[in-house]
């Protein structure tokens, strides 16, 4: 067994395995500390796959960006020591069940498919063609994406701020 | 030898696992990380194809606009949360029904 193969399991193990701790744990505060590590597997995979500017961008916006975020969210409406904030859910045996067979059903079609799969070999950089194509092909996704980020700051803003604004017009 | 299918199968999982934490929790943020889940599901997919196949970088650029937008609904969907405890102490998606009749 080469090396690359065991990183690699250690990975998707650490990837997947705290992903389950995410959905199952009792306390919101574990679930997002769970979370941090799925996101940092991801971005193992990314590397894995040869993109590095995709896992850069996946290490600083999630786990520096959402993620901070998240935490954020759990201690400003949550009582931390309320161990009861997590402990119930609804239908949990049939959304299993029902999970359960969406990914028998997917993983069946990804695994009888003729995926015609050939990597592609250079594992170069990949930042600067990244660059050029979203300077040339993506330029006008790109701006859009730029403006959507400048509503969705003022938007965040103007919500997490308590709508001082409103009541002033209201009265 | 990895091949693209071992990509595949852990973002099947990983989107799973997404869907069921959207489908069983009741907390608004815990419904949020599953989607953040369910996401990082298809980003993998696509940078898994932008490697396994001849679509190039584009799967990459396209995993990046991905990132994008969940960084923004993020955002505006915790600044909503924040505004819903602070209107009705609660952040449990079951008893946010205002607006049902």
């Amino acid at each position: 067994m080469e090396l690359s193969t065991i990183v690699f399991a250690v990975i998707a193990l650490i990837t997947v395995g705290s992903g389950v701790v995410v959905v199952f744990a009792n306390k919101l505060i574990h679930a997002v500390f769970a979370l941090l590590f799925t996101f940092f597997g991801t971005a193992g995979l990314y590397i894995f796959l040869g993109a590095d500017f995709v896992a850069g961008a996946q290490v600083m916006v999630y786990v520096g960006g959402i993620l901070v975020l998240m935490v954020f969210g759990v201690m400003l409406t949550n009582r931390i020591y309320d161990s009861r904030i997590l402990a119930d859910r609804v239908n949990f045996k049939r959304s299993v069940v029902v999970v359960g067979v969406g990914f028998a059903l997917l993983a069946g079609v990804m695994l009888k498919t003729p995926w015609n799969a050939a990597p592609s070999e250079e594992l170069a950089s990949s930042t600067a063609e990244i660059g050029s194509l979203l300077m040339t092909t993506y330029l006008l996704p790109f701006e859009v994406a730029a403006m959507l980020l400048l509503a969705a700051l003022i938007g965040a803003s103007m919500l997490a701020s308590g709508g001082e604004d409103d009541t002033e017009s209201e009265a | 030898m990895i091949g693209l299918e071992h990509y595949l199968i852990i973002s099947a999982m990983l989107f799973s696992l997404g869907i069921l934490a959207v489908s069983t929790r009741r907390n608004a943020i815990s419904v949020l990380m599953g989607v953040e889940l369910i996401l990082n599901a298809g980003n993998i997919n696509l940078v898994a194809f932008s490697k396994f196949s001849d679509i190039g970088l584009n799967g990459q650029v396209f995993a990046l606009f991905v990132i994008i937008l969940a960084a923004a609904e993020a955002a505006v969907a915790l600044a909503i949360v924040l505004n819903i405890y602070r209107n009705h102490q609660t952040v449990t998606v079951d008893r946010m029904d205002s607006l049902s009749g």
